[in-house]
């Protein structure tokens, strides 16, 4: 039963064939099963989702019209407050901090019925490619255990593909989304800047970051973006207009006259051969069914990974601020002769890990009086320039594309002492954020060299997130018939049942 | 330019309010030395006329009528606060002795 995809239970649930107890048992028993070795979730909410899963039960034998995705599993990003769950956002600042209420999207995913498993794995505030920053140990690739899943939403990409649960959500500042499904060979979607609440997301990085959906088929992806999207009036940069039609979008997959533009910038040196491979072969077979293949130049993406790597740290060292020890959270060196400050101090120290810190100092020597105009000052411009690129991009295709991640899943601790290196692996995924629009990633296949999934990224201008799952399901039905079975009949069982 | 001393570094983390020790002072002061030289980058384009962008939306204000809405109770505000006393938060010290 965990092996079929989040539509194909949803329509099980409502023709009376199983129960979303006994589904929800299921995907509790693969996560017993396999998640010692994948380390996907870091707190598993029995009692919880099964109690939701009674309570979905119910409503459908009374026969109350529900969500499409009403008793289907799902895994949450350790990101997102749940009332009462333990959130931590991979931190150890916030270890055992229960919060208050529900984020928008908690509320949103509780209405539609759908039931929360628990909560995933992630580099501490969303800060890293590869999960490896998490301060309570990195998530591994259910593909290769040996090497990363990608990050920052790491554990939800490995619950996933390890068949612990069919959907997920994670968040995406810089990549953090579409990367680590690219890695793992699924599916994922950062949504158009203010297309999700940010309401109870943690906050890193406040104009980058997005909530989106996992999901192992583009249909999947979509019905789980329809349940979380839409205006929020707790979120002042919530877009006001209607969610886009992602499902129909998905059903259709029709490519058809469309115009497909292929960044001249985000292909070539740097990029792996057999990711190169892939995205050739793909781009070939969205040709086949009937769509224009162009290039188009971006000149200021060059500059997109730096001016990345100033505004998101500079955002961040403002955010974090707010872990100062006093109203939630750890708190370090009180006492006697204690001051706020020497606390403050005592407890960041303590926990914040490496990469946090290193991100804090970076954000605030760039926003320091001196400093300010030569570097956060230049990054924002070349967020204008980025937007412009897209803009004039956008004149000539319908959507862009190109590889999401530069290699396929690299070796745990390869990177961890290489920060530069380790932000290379964004330079694809950065430019979306930047400019606010939305990107899919999907599986192409596996590289020849090393049997690894790649991922193949789709952008649209932002509101237009129809278009991304318009052609990705066009291609992943091509895809599929080529490969005659789901890309993750491949990966490994690890133990668990399929 | 593209470099920071150990003490730049402490410099920043004083103002970042984040204790750090010996080691870690001099591992950052020699990783920032290549990370500043890669974002420094940004410097390299004409900027010349170019407007920055703080936020990919144009965003303005947004006003609700003040009216009296649910909101957190004191018991749920203050449960995960590390100390308390009553129905507040207790804190250390803020002001000091000739303060």
């Amino acid at each position: 039963m965990i092996n079929k995809t989040a539509a194909e239970m949803a329509g099980a649930l409502a023709k009376g064939e199983t129960t979303s107890v006994a589904l929800t048992q299921a995907h509790l028993d693969q996560i017993s099963a396999v998640d010692s070795k994948v380390k996907a979730f870091l707190h598993v909410d029995t009692a919880g989702a099964l109690a939701q899963a009674k309570s979905v039960d119910a409503k459908i034998a009374a026969g109350e019209k529900l969500s499409p995705l009403a008793g289907v599993p799902l895994a949450l990003k350790d990101i997102l407050a749940q009332e009462g769950i333990p959130t931590t956002a991979g931190s150890k600042i916030l270890e055992g901090w229960k919060p208050p209420y529900d984020s928008t999207v908690v509320a949103k995913l509780k209405a539609a019925g759908i039931v929360i498993l628990g909560k995933t794995n992630m580099d501490e505030f969303a800060m890293g490619s590869s999960t490896e920053n998490s301060s309570y140990g990195p998530t591994f690739n259910p593909w290769d255990l040996s090497r990363t899943p990608g990050g920052s939403s790491g554990g939800s990409a490995a619950a996933v593909s390890s068949f612990q649960a069919p959907i997920a959500i994670g968040s995406d500042t810089g990549g953090s989304i579409r990367q680590p499904a690219a890695l793992t060979g699924i599916v994922g979607v950062r949504p158009t800047y203010g297309a999700v609440s940010r309401y109870g997301l943690i906050a890193y990085s406040s104009s980058l970051d997005q909530a989106g959906p996992f999901g192992r088929t583009v249909l999947d992806t979509a019905l789980l973006h329809e349940v979380i999207a839409g205006h929020d009036a707790k979120d002042a940069t919530s877009v006001n207009a209607p969610v886009p039609a992602v499902v129909a979008a998905a059903k259709s997959g029709d490519v058809k006259g469309m115009k497909i533009g292929v960044i001249k910038q985000l292909q070539g040196e740097g990029y792996q051969k057999g990711v190169q491979t892939r995205f050739a072969e793909s781009l070939q077979i969205l040709a086949g069914l009937g769509a224009e293949i162009i290039e188009v130049d971006c000149p200021s993406f060059e500059y997109a990974l730096a001016a990345y790597y100033l505004i998101a740290p500079s955002e961040c060292s403002s955010n974090l601020a707010r872990f100062d020890a006093m109203r939630y959270g750890l708190r370090m060196g009180d006492g006697p002769g204690a001051s706020a400050e020497s606390v403050m101090n005592a407890t960041r120290a303590a926990g914040f890990g490496k990469e946090v810190k290193r991100r804090i100092i970076l954000g605030t020597y760039a926003l320091s009086s001196g400093y300010y105009d030569a570097y956060y000052g230049s990054a924002q411009k070349i967020r204008t320039l980025i937007i412009q690129d897209y803009a004039k991009a956008f004149t000539k295709a319908d959507v862009l594309v190109s590889p999401t991640a530069p290699t396929t899943a690299y070796k745990i601790g390869e990177k961890v002492d290489d920060p530069m290196a380790m932000y290379l692996g964004d330079v694809a995924t950065i430019p979306v954020n930047l400019a606010g629009i939305c990107g899919m990633s999907l599986p192409a296949g596996l590289a020849d060299e090393d049997n690894l999934p790649v991922g193949f990224q789709i952008m649209a201008p932002a509101m237009q997130d129809q278009r991304l799952y318009q052609t990705g399901a066009a291609l992943e039905a091509a895809l599929l018939s080529k490969w005659g079975a789901p890309l993750l009949t491949k990966a490994p069982a690890l133990g668990g049942v399929r | 330019m593209s470099s920071l001393s150990r003490d730049d570094v402490a410099k920043l983390a004083a103002l970042a309010r984040i204790e750090m020790t010996e080691e870690e002072l001099v591992s950052l002061s020699s990783q920032f030395g290549m990370i500043l030289g890669a974002v420094a980058r940004v410097q390299e384009m004409d900027l010349t006329g170019v407007v920055a962008t703080s936020h990919p939306q144009p965003i303005e204000n947004i006003t609700r009528p003040d009216v009296i809405v649910a909101s957190l109770t004191p018991e749920q505000a203050l449960s995960g606060a590390p100390a308390r006393e009553d129905a507040r938060f207790r804190v250390p010290q803020i002001l000091g002795e000739a303060e």
